[in-house]
């Protein structure tokens, strides 16, 4: 660790302004904040978080829909844990399993085909949301149900692509990152040089980062001697496990039971191709058409700035709810909600440097614009 | 999300196999990782082996997990 900081400082020192670099994965969030690597940084380098947890890109009428199906009777939903208390338009997974729905955590999307076989009279729904890192596992679902003829498995998909996030990221004109940590097992499935338009197309440096802090440290070295160095390429610092071309399994398996659509994300808006829906061949096994869920409605929740956070724009501190009416215990949007939020990152591990004073607290409360704080478990007095 | 781990393959047959999990013994897939065979390190994620890792990759990444543990005092 000790090496890697001590060449970030060298390389931050012969820095001319201020860098910023965002990572788009929700474990290198957590990684960084959980190992108190922000705190050992120079003042002159920024670790932003980009739209890298899946939880908190996943649009509001997604999420709906997950809950909706949930709640119709005689259903099985099963989901990664991650997506278990995120809160819709009528509560979360977790209330509607509370108020009686059978909503089940599962490790791997085959789980969730194993209890299709073990209910037969029992309709299950995977839902399936993430990037490039799970949807090989939800194409592997589809393709083992689709073996057993099975006729009561379905997958709720909002899948989605890393790539043309960055793209959209990019091509703003107020983004004002210096470089990118790319996620490292996104590059496993896509390969390293899935990556290489970030330089040669937007010239901005990025580096493939492993998840150790160790790791990250190493990477954000190497981008900030880039920056000192005049330097833009793609580089693989994971490369124990990335190569050049990526999993070819894992790819052909995607293209075979998927293919893109345009996708609405948090943040971005509507971006086209840059979300998996199934091919027409697969079409019976789309939860959307067999319980006729319809095209989800799109909506923000009022107050939350957890778009703006994901796209660097803006810091858990700059949202009016952060702290206050928006904790762990009673989260508000998606990056409080989720384990890899940036915002559940900031309240566990940089609140007590970061929180608004009493005073500021005070003044929103009484003009009626924020909700009275919840008290929250842990919380500085 | 996107967390992976190393483990090593402790039975396969066709694409279901065991995995050796830091002692626990779990259920996996090897369907993206068609060459894998009993013996193999791969990277694991939510129930599927995602890569082959060769066994010096897998002892250096399990080894800069420990220097971590080392360095937040909790001992290898």
């Amino acid at each position: 660790m000790n090496d890697s900081i001590q060449r970030l400082n060298a390389a931050a020192a012969r820095l001319t302004r201020p860098v910023k670099f965002m990572e788009v994965c929700g474990t290198h969030t957590m990684s960084a904040f959980r190992s108190g690597l922000h705190s050992l940084m120079p003042a002159n380098v920024t670790l932003l978080s980009g739209p890298g947890c899946p939880v908190c890109v996943t649009s509001q009428g997604d999420i709906d829909q997950l809950i909706d199906v949930a709640r119709k009777p005689g259903m099985i939903l099963c989901t990664y844990g991650d997506m278990i208390r995120v809160v819709g338009s009528a509560g979360s997974l977790e209330q509607a399993r509370a108020e009686g729905a059978d909503v089940r955590v599962v490790y791997s999307s085959l789980d969730a085909v194993k209890l299709a076989v073990e209910n037969p009279t029992r309709q299950v729904v995977f839902a399936a949301v993430g990037f490039e890192t799970t949807s090989p596992a939800s194409a592997a679902a589809v393709l083992h149900a689709d073996r057993l003829f099975l006729s009561n498995f379905t997958i709720l998909t909002s899948h989605k692509l890393v790539m043309p996030a960055m793209r959209a990221l990019l091509s703003a004109d107020d983004l004002q990152v210096d470089g990118f940590l790319c996620p490292g097992h996104v590059a496993v499935i896509l390969g390293a040089a899935t990556f290489d338009p970030i330089a040669t197309e937007y010239h901005k440096p990025c580096v493939i980062a492993g998840f150790e802090p160790l790791q990250i440290a190493a990477a954000l070295a190497r981008l900030t001697e880039m920056i000192a160095d005049s330097i833009c390429r793609s580089e693989n610092f994971y490369s124990e496990a990335v190569t050049e071309t990526g999993n070819r399994a894992a790819q052909e398996l995607i293209a075979k039971i998927f293919r893109t659509d345009a996708s609405y994300w948090r943040g971005l808006a509507l971006l086209p191709d840059s979300g998996l829906v199934l091919r027409d061949q697969y079409r019976r096994y789309d939860a959307r058409l067999r319980f006729q869920l319809g095209k989800p409605v799109d909506r923000e929740i009022p107050g939350c700035l957890c778009g703006d956070v994901i796209t660097g724009r803006a810091t858990p501190i700059d949202c009016r709810l952060f702290g206050s009416a928006c904790t762990p215990a009673r989260a508000i949007g998606p990056c409080m909600v989720s384990s890899e939020g940036t915002c559940q990152a900031w309240f566990k591990y940089k609140r007590a440097v970061n929180r608004r004073s009493p005073l500021n607290l005070k003044s929103e409360i009484s003009d009626g614009t924020l909700p009275a704080p919840v008290p929250a478990e842990g919380r500085a007095s | 999300m996107c967390l992976a781990v190393p483990a090593r393959l402790v039975e396969c047959r066709d694409n279901a196999a065991v995995a050796d999990l830091h002692g626990n013994r779990v259920n996996i897939s090897t369907l993206l990782v068609p060459t894998a065979k009993i013996g193999d390190w791969v990277l694991l994620h939510a129930g599927f082996a995602i890569q082959l890792l060769s066994e010096q990759e897998a002892q250096e990444t399990f080894a800069v997990m420990n220097d971590l543990r080392a360095v937040a005092g909790e001992g290898p």
